[in-house]
């Protein structure tokens, strides 16, 4: 199949960048788009033209290395797929297709489709990991886990940080994201003794990051590559707002 | 007040701000359709029956009766006027910081996003969410309105204090008026939709067993409170109630 493509291109994070449109020929319906893009690239390198430049690694749907926006939809038309796993063949022949980076503040532009998602990093670090140390790995079956939390706690840390809430969101809030990772460790027994200092300080790294505020749209829910629910977002709130009136802040931790 | 201001810093605490204003307005706004229900109970109400059972006072529109119990309420407890003073500044409270708190996320959201796209995003969401501010502005030019026509009477065609059924039929006899009174209802009605919705997410109140509830809860008093609403202004246009 054939196809046009619109894609923004911009060499550096200080250019202004701007679409360009390509043809690109002979794809197939079992091409992936990242392949696609592959093959664009090649004919592009043929003509002694820079190639696109995109993200990716595992371009197995679990790494959340690749994303950008296919037509104003945040990894393109197929629901819970990324642009890896996206194939081809839910294109035709003759699609006109338009490719933007994900565009936010705090996500800004490295080169053409790819962006800087160290925000979503140093959300992490906040408090996506327990400040005592552990020891060696605990015997599994020690701390009794329902069943039910177990699975909730799946559900959230299916989150590939790929950042589509951010950019699909109108307020470009990253509350599906931050809200998947507190969750996952909250949910959970070994997260409870930090939970509510959790909560606390991966908003505040949220916040501080210069992502929007949520108004509840759900945008992000819709395209969120693995379905990630926007009751974490619930949950989130309820541990940050518990967090606030009524958690007494913990005392600085010894060097 | 520390733990207030502190919680405000956040666009998370916001947003808690926003809801819980929004439901003392929506618990407002419930109990003002449900008053002016009282336009249409038929007959007179005789606040004093004297020893043989016959009025003794002025008889007055259901309405207008119930207009005076709004001021008498709490006396003598409370000065004349008392309770409905604490209402309307309880009132004044939440609308402004539901308005500011509205400004500073909307704000904060625009900002997030200094270069938009070239290409706008599809939009999955219902209108009623993404009419939010818009017909946040609309409601409040309609209240503004609203107290103009029938608390101080300026722009109502034949104010008469505590007339309260007279001052609303001389307002909706005018075809424009009643219909600006109408399509602010429909604004209403899509911001409670969204918001009646939003505020359980806002506030963290989910449970996998009363989810489904959220949204029937926000459709079922969206709808009860713009069909009562819509109802007054047609009602007295179409002539039903004169
Ligand atoms: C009768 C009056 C009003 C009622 C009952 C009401 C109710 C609500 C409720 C319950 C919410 C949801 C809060 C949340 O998501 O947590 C909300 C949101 C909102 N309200 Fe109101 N509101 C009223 C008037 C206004 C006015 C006058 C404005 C002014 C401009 C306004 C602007 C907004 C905006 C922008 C939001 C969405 C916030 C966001 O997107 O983050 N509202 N409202
Ligand atoms: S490349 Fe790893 S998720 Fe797409």
């Amino acid at each position: 199949m054939n196809l046009t493509l619109h894609v923004w291109r911009q060499k550096s994070p200080a250019d202004e960048g701007r679409m360009v449109r390509y043809e690109v020929t002979g794809v197939t319906e079992h091409a992936s788009f990242l392949e696609m893009l592959d093959i664009l690239n090649e004919q592009l390198i043929q003509k002694g033209e820079e190639p696109v430049a995109f993200e990716h690694d595992c371009r197995e749907g679990i790494c959340g290395s690749c994303g950008f926006m296919i037509n104003g939809e945040a990894h393109g038309p197929l629901p819970h797929t990324t642009v890896c796993q996206l194939h081809m063949r839910h294109f035709k022949d003759g699609d006109v297709l338009h490719l933007e980076p994900w565009r936010s503040k705090a996500f800004p532009v490295v080169k053409d489709l790819v962006v800087d998602r160290g925000a979503f990093d140093r959300i992490i670090q906040s408090g996506g990991f327990v400040s005592v140390a552990t020891g060696s790995a605990p015997e599994a079956n020690l701390i009794p886990v329902p069943k039910a939390l177990s699975d909730r706690a799946f559900d959230a840390a299916a989150c590939i940080a790929c950042g589509a809430c951010v950019a699909q969101c109108p307020n470009s809030a990253a509350q599906l994201f931050t809200s998947a990772k507190v969750s996952h460790l909250n949910l959970l027994p070994q997260g409870q003794p930090e939970r509510y200092d959790r909560a606390l300080s991966m908003v505040e790294a949220m916040e501080k990051e210069g992502f929007g505020a949520c108004s509840n749209y759900a945008e992000c829910e819709a395209v969120c590559p693995k379905g990630i629910s926007i009751d974490f977002i619930a949950k989130m709130n309820r541990d940050y707002l518990k967090a606030k009136s009524t958690a007494v802040p913990k005392p600085p931790l010894e060097a | 007040m520390s733990w207030f201001t502190d919680l405000y810093q956040s666009a998370v605490g916001k947003k808690a701000v926003m809801a819980v204003t929004g439901i003392i307005l929506f618990g407002f706004v419930l109990g003002h359709m449900i008053g002016n229900l009282k336009l249409y109970e038929p007959g007179t109400y005789c606040a004093y029956l004297d020893a043989s059972g016959t009025c003794a006072s002025k008889p007055l529109p259901y309405l207008d009766a119930y207009g005076a119990f709004l001021r008498q309420v709490g006396a003598p407890a409370l000065p004349a006027s008392g309770a409905l003073w604490i209402v309307r500044v309880v009132l004044l409270v939440a609308v402004i910081l539901h308005m500011w708190a509205a400004w500073q996320v909307t704000r904060l959201s625009q900002a997030a996003r200094p270069s938009g796209y070239v290409n706008q995003p599809k939009r999955h969401t219902s209108y009623a969410s993404r009419t939010m501010r818009w017909g946040g502005i609309i409601i409040l030019l309609f209240v503004i309105y609203h107290l103009l026509d029938f608390t101080t009477g300026t722009l109502n065609p034949g104010f008469q204090e505590g007339a309260v059924r007279r001052n609303m039929l001389a307002s909706f006899s005018v075809w424009y008026v009643a219909l600006f009174y109408i399509v602010a209802q429909v604004a209403l009605g899509f911001h409670l939709y969204h918001g009646l919705w939003s505020l359980f997410q806002s506030l963290g109140w989910n449970s996998p067993r009363f989810n489904r509830w959220r949204s029937t809860f926000a459709h079922a008093f969206a709808w009860i409170i713009t069909i009562g609403n819509i109802s007054f202004p047609l009602a007295v246009w179409t002539g039903l109630v004169r």
